[in-house]
């Protein structure tokens, strides 16, 4: 899985790597789940049960490899259902709560933002497999970017209330965003044996997409430099494990069976 | 009394009008299509509007019992099923109001009456979700039921909402068999599974047939739905070729009917069942029910939480517009 | 799924009249779509948008779940222009029979005609 020699990754960390990349989508995809029934109108609804479906159906692909590459026998559904809050390596912004349609779409904004630039620098992964998962998950960040970046164009530029809702938002999640960048060994590890992408590439091009987009939307970005970080390690928001406690009650409270 | 959205009207035509009213007859007689811009009685018109919105309303509050679980569905793939699932019950939803809107009244004006309770839905929502299992019966029974009607009523004689049941029914199959095949997967799993599927299949069965309505001898509304040919089956033949159908596959799956009475009538060639409990029946279309009050109240909460959403959005549309008339 | 609501017995069913809310939300659009190359557009159904870019957005998720590669078109429904089906501008040319294949007899060891 690799071109040079000293920069193999071994199997195992190579699932570590993919496995970040499922818990990010997984927690987003369930945060999404919440918001069905609640959204503003039906065909919003609609949307926000495709993009859930997206994220959900990308981290199972991811799941689902990842579990072949790991130590120990175990399956995708065992990766979801099993690990504790100390063990997701989700980002922070992912797992963050919404209160409302307005955090719904920031959150979701400043995550496809850099979805669309990583699926994209992965979509030429030298492993094969996960480049082929790359290509379709650029194809769907591309779809949510579009509709998370109209949202806030016409709610930036709405109303006097919706503009302020949104600005709101923004300040909320912005915090979160930092994360999304930093590299540790393990990226470092994957982007130079080509079958990774070091997160740092990516600040660039986001940082200027989601300026574009908050400027249109006449929204503006916060100045506090706080950023919050320790996802990829399990050190989390305390927002997390009531989520999995909740999304893993039934699979945890019957182990080993089949549904 | 008019909504703004009337290209294709019929108000203008529905005057008294022999002429019309020949055409309209010999439509229905000849078993085709009345199609929007027809002059149609307007008791026609008013009974097809709340049927259609009715059934509408039962998609979108149909959606909450089955959300109720998502979250905590048992597997990733289990999980995607439910959330396809509930987003096809929003497309229904959709469609059914479209459908409803070529007769002149907006889907607007549709939900304020669903909120503020003077148009209904189906009562089998207002019962909760208890357990994983019910995720399975409801695709199986509840959704089964749904099916026996609504092949019935492709026929029906208002074009779009015959064509939006045709459009139903092709998407409906795979909300049957997902429901079926967890309770496959339960009945033939552990015992505290089993006995999951079988606590749940005691707590639907009797709502499921309570989802044909009363007996046609008591339905106010079954005469003139027939003559019009809106309702093309009678409600106790629907709910018996149900039974017919859902009996067997209840035995391939090991589950036992919860009616002493149930019974094998080899001359008429089908399962008759004990009598259902029609005061349970009324207190729920009363308003009763044991979730009739949170259903709407959710409906309501995610309609007023969204006002900010929506009002923002056509501000930014008027706003373009606008810039449109400025710059032309 | 199809459903039906009740009514209790002796409880009449309330004349409802319709315009009692001025609010009637984003505009209509009608939705159409080309489900593989080769055929036409086809219509779909309708639903409520704010804005062009919405409509299309909406109309994907609405109405192609099950099919890709499509083309949709999207259109205010105030803009559609109905003929009146009333109108014998548009009555079957039940008088000009020449126009019809079937007017004309051909032999039978005439092929491909």
């Amino acid at each position: 899985m690799t071109t040079k020699e000293d920069t193999t990754i071994a199997t195992g960390q190579f699932g570590v790597y993919l496995i970040r990349h499922a818990d990010d989508n997984l927690v987003l995809g369930q945060r999404l789940a919440e918001y069905v029934t609640r959204a503003p109108d039906l065909e919003e609804e609609l949307a926000v049960a495709n993009i859930a479906l997206d994220h959900i159906g990308l981290a199972t692909h991811l799941f689902t490899y990842a579990a072949t590459l790991v130590d120990g026998d175990t399956s995708a559904d065992d990766l979801a259902m099993l690990r504790s809050e100390r063990e997701y390596s989700n980002v922070l912004l992912v797992e963050q709560p919404h209160d409302g349609f307005g955090d719904v779409m920031v959150r979701q904004f400043l995550f496809d933002a850099y979805q669309l630039l990583l699926w994209q620098a992965l979509s030429t992964s030298g492993d094969s497999t996960l480049s082929g998962i790359a290509q379709r998950a650029e194809r769907e960040a591309t779809y949510h970017l579009r509709h998370s970046s109209n949202w806030l164009i016409r709610l930036g530029d709405g109303t006097s209330e919706s503009h302020s809702r949104m600005q709101q938002s923004i300040n909320r999640m912005w915090r979160f965003t930092g994360e999304l960048f930093e590299s540790d060994e393990l990226d470092v590890a994957v982007a130079a044996s080509g079958v990774g992408a070091d997160p740092v590439e990516l600040e660039g091009a986001w940082r200027a997409c989601v300026a574009d987009v908050i400027d249109e939307a006449t929204l503006s970005i916060p100045e506090d430099p706080y950023q919050a970080s320790g996802g990829r390690s399990g050190i989390h928001t305390e927002h997390l494990g009531p989520m999995l406690a909740e999304m893993q009650s039934l699979a945890r409270s019957y182990p080993g069976l089949s549904w | 009394m008019m909504s703004e959205f009337d290209p294709w009207s019929t108000v203008k035509n529905r005057d008294i009008d022999d002429e019309g009213q020949q055409k309209f007859d010999d439509i229905i007689a000849a078993d085709e299509k009345v199609e929007p811009r027809d002059w149609m009685p307007e008791g026609y018109r008013a009974t097809v509007i709340r049927q259609m919105a009715q059934h509408a309303h039962s998609e979108v509050i149909g959606m909450q019992p089955e959300a109720n679980w998502i979250l905590r569905a048992p597997t990733l793939l289990r999980k995607s099923i439910l959330i396809a699932k509930v987003q096809d019950e929003a497309g229904h939803g959709l469609y059914l109001y479209s459908a409803t809107e070529t007769l002149g009244v907006s889907r607007h004006e549709l939900e304020d009456l669903l909120h503020r309770g003077r148009q209904k839905y189906s009562s089998i929502f207002n019962y909760p979700t208890l357990s994983w299992a019910d995720m399975g019966t409801i695709g199986w029974l509840v959704d089964g039921a749904a099916i026996v009607n609504q092949i019935v009523l492709q026929g029906t004689s208002y074009g779009p909402y015959s064509r939006a049941m045709v459009k139903i029914c092709k998407e409906e199959s795979f909300h049957a068999r997902q429901g079926f095949s967890i309770l496959m997967a339960l009945t033939s799993g552990s015992d505290a599974q089993k006995a999951m599927a079988q606590d749940s299949m005691d707590r639907w069965w009797w709502p499921a047939l309570m989802m044909f309505g009363p007996h046609d001898s008591e339905s106010t509304h079954t005469e003139e739905s027939m003559a019009w040919k809106i309702k093309r089956m009678s409600n106790d033949d629907l709910r018996q070729k149900f039974i017919d159908q859902t009996v067997p596959q209840a035995h391939y799956l090991g589950l036992k009917i919860p009616d002493p009475e149930l019974r094998f009538d080899s001359e008429t060639e089908q399962w008759r069942t004990g009598e259902i409990d029609w005061d349970e029946f009324w207190a729920v279309v009363k308003g009763d029910g044991p979730l009739n009050r949170e259903r709407i109240s959710h409906k309501v909460r995610a309609w007023e939480d969204g006002a900010w959403v929506r009002a923002g959005a056509s501000a930014y549309a008027d706003k373009q517009v606008e810039m449109l008339d400025k710059s032309a | 799924m199809s459903y039906e609501a009740h009514v209790a017995p002796g409880t009449d069913q309330e004349k409802i009249s319709f315009g009692e809310t001025t609010d009637h939300g984003h505009p209509l659009w009608e939705v159409f779509v080309r489900p593989k190359r080769g055929l036409s557009h086809v219509h779909v159904g309708s639903l409520h948008a704010s804005d062009s870019e919405s409509a299309i957005q909406n109309a994907r998720d609405s109405y192609t779940r099950r099919v890709e590669g499509v083309s949709v078109w999207v259109v205010p429904s105030s803009e559609i222009v109905a003929s009146d089906d009333a109108d014998s501008m548009f009555a079957p040319f039940e008088h000009v029979p020449y126009r019809h294949p079937s007017f004309y007899e051909i032999p039978k060891e005439v092929r491909r005609l």
